[in-house]
């Protein structure tokens, strides 16, 4: 009996201590915020959606290849010297690649951050923005260009060229050293210009 | 008092058809996609069949087409509440194996980056626990703590949830300025919700009815079903690999491994494997007070990090204490940049084994509290 | 005795009176429904330290009207296997049992609908409707949860009428009157005259305190238990029977439980509000009485008590179905059993 009488009294009383725990909660400040007005800052490492600084990418395919969600697509092509379009780069050297091709899936990408350590001029790097959502897909595919198709395949063209030219001379040079009688070894012909885009 | 109240399946005297219920994978309580097959009879369940798979993402085969650094955020996404506690396990083995020293602050960073871990995750599983008994408000209580520690968290990494702030022989990042003050600042937080969570939901009498001396695992059936962690604990079984087997610096700290000692119901019961999780974060906290005064100022955090990870063939396997257990990686690997396999022992998998020989004869109320109790994450069950 | 309802001495009884005096609780009704719903969303933000629903119109205060606009939008669904009739005419059992229970609710001491003898009876007779409507409900829709949900409802509110008719009944005792509008009338005079505080009378009914006290509070535990309120939701246990009852019911049909449950909630404040709490009367004994402040004096308590049910809820967890049981028959039911022959017993003795 007095065990039940005790039940009982545990269970108002532990049910009234309850309440009036919530009840002191009930006056204190609340700790959501209104979201769109106002906003939690970020710290400065946060990883959020991806942005690419082109005139510091060197097209070298290290994020791309430390991206393990093959989320990156990077193709460049080496700068011909007879390029009348120089430009220098964001570390002060002139730009010894072109960037034809830099293509990010977001819709794919985890927010590792392999991509950012591997970088080895800070081109890419995750922002603090992570409102970017989209209806669809397509429109968090993003593609990077700082040349148009057409110049992307002059950049292609010349440096062919360029090769072909330096080919030919090497050519030119063995066959010198052919007839001049030193062994060579038999060599191809000009590269083709599809092999000449560097990835 | 220690009554237990497992009804005989006999029970019944009446001719009385069972019912099968599917309890998932669409339902409430199941704390992910779980799917239980649940038969009853009236109130009370008489066999209970879990299937898995519903999250299957085919962890393990697709680890064997990565590189090793690319492997951290996908362990990251097998226990997405104790992130930083599943990525140790892993770097381990491949220090193991690639022989790389550790300087001395990188490990205090990582006792504290984990063990905050732990709070995050032993909250979250008390709170959830409280809402399958029907109280939601510590639930939010907690979150509004939890948040704070996933602030230090997101400062240190990046990211709120799947850190990816492992590296074999260093960290990410180095901690930030005030760093101490706000892991102190956390420790006192916890251990004020906590006081309170004790009086609001822990000695409540409806939760006490509710909890004591339901799902009763015996130490004998917890070993021979391999449970670890709190669930093992909660049995009276005293076995936490951070004391018994001591990795990293945990030797250096003084903490206790609290087990369930009954205080209501019998030892083994859903109240009992909850209140371990309640001790352990005062554990915690304790742990990171003193790792916060040992951690050396100085150090290089990121220097020691190899260029190239390509570990000699050869196998590991590394277990560390998880929140939810013992969490193993048997890496076997074959002298190239990726790993010939990579099996994980995840301790919510084999956890959940125990379900259906813990369940039967009571209620099917108390089949979702036991499933809460067992705190599991989908995530890792189907991996 | 002097007319109770004041729309009777305005209009006369003709078919528009009769007209304004049924559609006056159904306005007060759905008014008071998004009331409380809004309150449970404020409250439950407060004691949970959120802000609530803060988008719609000012601090949020539109968001059951928008809730209410949404439900309707939305598809209602009819499940192919489930038996249509009953699973369709199951949500307005429901709130036509909440609603009729309002009939005799005394809102002012010139306002009850139906002024009747056996108010307390009729309440209770009506109340028990709403068991009906959830087994219908539940049966219907062809859910094995559903239908857990309905077969629990129904054990829990036929045995938590038990303990709340015996504390009225002891109340009844003391009042000698089943009437609703007599029993407040009585308690005039100041809170120390509410029968929670035993009642008018002399000195020596403090020896009745305790025990009206008590059944106050028991009378409170069962009608929770009895509008399926926390810690008593079991019927529609969101962790263990997804939903319960109303797993299968969408847009309007759920609006309709929706209303209901609220209108239980104030039908069940308003009996504690009437036999406990001195109905209409003002609690500073003349001060601020009168037709008009008895009607703002009874929804004040009444919403006072719906706080309370709103604050309990946002507390404390779940019983489990045979803790349930255990709670009703073996300490509800007899404790409110030992109050009631205490209090026959002092009135007996003239005390009170």
């Amino acid at each position: 009996m007095s065990s039940y009488l005790k039940n009982v009294w545990a269970g108002f009383y532990t049910a009234v201590k309850g309440m009036m725990i919530t009840s002191r909660h009930m006056f204190k400040k609340s700790v959501t915020i209104q979201y769109p007005d106002e906003k939690f800052d970020l710290p400065a490492n946060a990883r959020n959606k991806l942005v690419l600084d082109m005139s510091r990418c060197n097209a070298c395919t290290a994020c791309a290849i430390a991206c393990p969600v093959n989320c990156i697509t990077v193709e460049g092509v080496r700068v011909s010297p007879e390029d009348p379009h120089q430009e220098v780069h964001a570390d002060g050297k002139p730009r010894k690649v072109w960037v034809t091709r830099y293509e990010m899936d977001l819709a794919k990408c985890c927010f590792c951050g392999l991509c950012q350590a591997a970088c080895p001029s800070d081109a890419i790097k995750h922002t603090q923005d992570f409102e970017y959502s989209a209806y669809n897909k397509e429109s968090l595919y993003f593609k990077y260009q700082i040349l148009t198709p057409e110049q992307s395949a002059e950049k292609v063209r010349l440096l062919a060229e360029f090769k072909e030219k330096e080919a030919a001379a090497k050519a030119a040079a063995a066959e010198k050293a052919a007839t001049e009688g030193k062994p060579v070894a038999p060599k191809k012909a000009a590269p083709k210009a599809d092999e000449a885009s560097e990835q | 008092m220690t009554e237990i109240k497992r009804y005989d399946l006999e029970y019944s005297q009446l001719d009385s058809d069972r019912m099968r219920i599917n309890v998932g994978p669409q339902h409430p309580s199941t704390h992910g996609v779980l799917r239980l097959e649940v038969e009853v009879d009236g109130e009370i369940v008489t066999e209970v069949v879990p299937h898995l798979g519903y999250l299957h993402r085919s962890f393990e085969k697709h680890c064997e087409k990565m590189t090793f650094p690319q492997i951290i955020p996908y362990i990251d996404r097998m226990d997405y509440i104790s992130a930083m506690n599943n990525e140790w396990p892993y770097v381990m083995a491949l220090e193991k194996m690639l022989d790389v020293k550790v300087p001395e602050k990188v490990e205090f960073i990582r006792v504290i980056v984990a063990e905050l871990n732990r709070l995050a995750n032993h909250q979250i599983a008390v709170a959830t626990f409280g809402m399958d008994a029907g109280a939601f408000t510590p639930f939010l209580y907690y979150f509004r703590d939890r948040e704070s520690i996933i602030w230090i968290l997101e400062r240190l990494s990046g990211a709120r949830l799947l850190y990816n702030y492992f590296r074999v022989g260093g960290m990410a990042a180095d901690i930030y300025p005030g760093f101490k003050e706000d892991c102190l600042e956390v420790v006192k937080k916890v251990r004020k919700t906590n006081e309170e969570i004790m009086d609001l939901l822990i000695h409540n009498n409806i939760f006490i009815k509710r909890t004591a001396n339901v799902g009763v695992l015996t130490p004998e059936v917890a070993i021979n079903f391999a449970c670890s962690g709190p669930v093992l604990r909660g049995s009276g079984v005293k076995f936490d690999l951070r004391k018994d087997e001591p990795y990293s610096v945990y030797d250096r700290f003084d903490f206790d491994v609290p087990v369930g000692v009954g205080e209501v119901g019998v030892v083994g019961d859903c109240w009992n494997r909850n209140m371990v999780r309640m001790k352990e974060m005062e554990q915690s906290c304790r742990i990171i007070e003193q790792a916060l005064e040992m951690m050396p100022e100085e150090g290089d955090v990121t220097g020691g990090v190899p260029r190239r990870i390509k570990p000699p063939k050869g196998e590991m396997y590394i277990r560390t204490e998880n929140p939810k257990g013992e969490l193993g990686f048997y890496l076997v690997t074959n002298g190239t940049d990726k790993p010939e396999r990579l099996k994980a022992r995840g301790p919510s998998f084999v956890n959940l084994s125990v379900i259906p020989e813990i369940s039967k004869g009571y209620m099917f109320a108390d089949l979702i509290l036991i499933l809460g109790s067992i705190d599991i994450v989908l995530g890792e069950v189907d991996r | 005795m002097e007319s109770t309802n004041f729309i009777w001495d305005l209009m006369g009884k003709n078919l528009w009176s009769v007209v304004a005096v049924i559609s006056l609780p159904l306005i007060f009704v759905l008014i008071y429904a998004l009331v409380a719903i809004l309150a449970e969303l404020k409250v439950s933000a407060w004691i949970q330290e959120r802000l609530g629903p803060m988008r719609t119109g000012p601090w949020g205060i539109l968001q059951p009207i928008a809730e209410v606009i949404k439900l309707l939008q939305k598809e209602d669904i009819t499940p192919t296997a489930a038996s249509k009739i009953l699973f369709n005419l199951a949500p307005y059992v429901i709130f036509t049992g909440a609603y009729a229970a309002f009939a005799v609710i005394p809102f002012s001491e010139a306002y009850a609908p139906a002024n009747i003898n056996v108010g307390l009876f009729y309440i209770f007779a009506v109340g028990s409707f709403s068991a009906i409507g959830i087994v219908m409900g539940g049966w219907a829709s062809n859910n094995k949860y559903s239908l857990m949900g309905a077969m629990r409802s129904v054990s829990q509110v036929i045995s938590y009428e038990i303990p709340a008719a015996v504390a009225v009944l002891a109340v009844v005792v003391l009042t000698s009157s089943m009437n609703m509008m007599e029993i407040s009338r009585m308690q005039e005079g100041g809170f120390w005259n509410w029968y929670i505080f035993g009642g008018p009378g002399g000195w020596t009914k403090i020896f009745m305190i305790p025990f009206t006290l008590t059944l106050a509070i028991i009378y409170f535990i069962a009608s929770l238990a009895e509008t399926n309120r926390l810690p008593f939701d079991i019927p529609e246990g969101e962790s263990e029977l997804v939903a319960g009852f109303h797993t299968e019911y969408s847009g309007m049909k759920f609006a309709m439980f929706f209303f209901a449950e609220y209108a239980n909630m104030f039908v069940v404040a308003a009996v504690v509000t009437t036999i406990f709490l001195g109905g209409w009367t003002s609690p500073f004994g003349s001060f601020l009485a009168g037709a008009g402040w008895g009607a703002f004096w009874f929804i004040l308590k009444s919403m006072f008590v719906v706080f309370l049910q709103i604050w309990i809820r946002w507390t404390l967890p779940r019983f489990r179905v045979d803790q349930l049981m255990y709670i009703g028959w073996k300490v509800l039911l007899p404790i409110s059993l030992v109050c009631f022959i205490a209090i026959s017993f002092f009135s007996l003795l003239n005390l009170g």
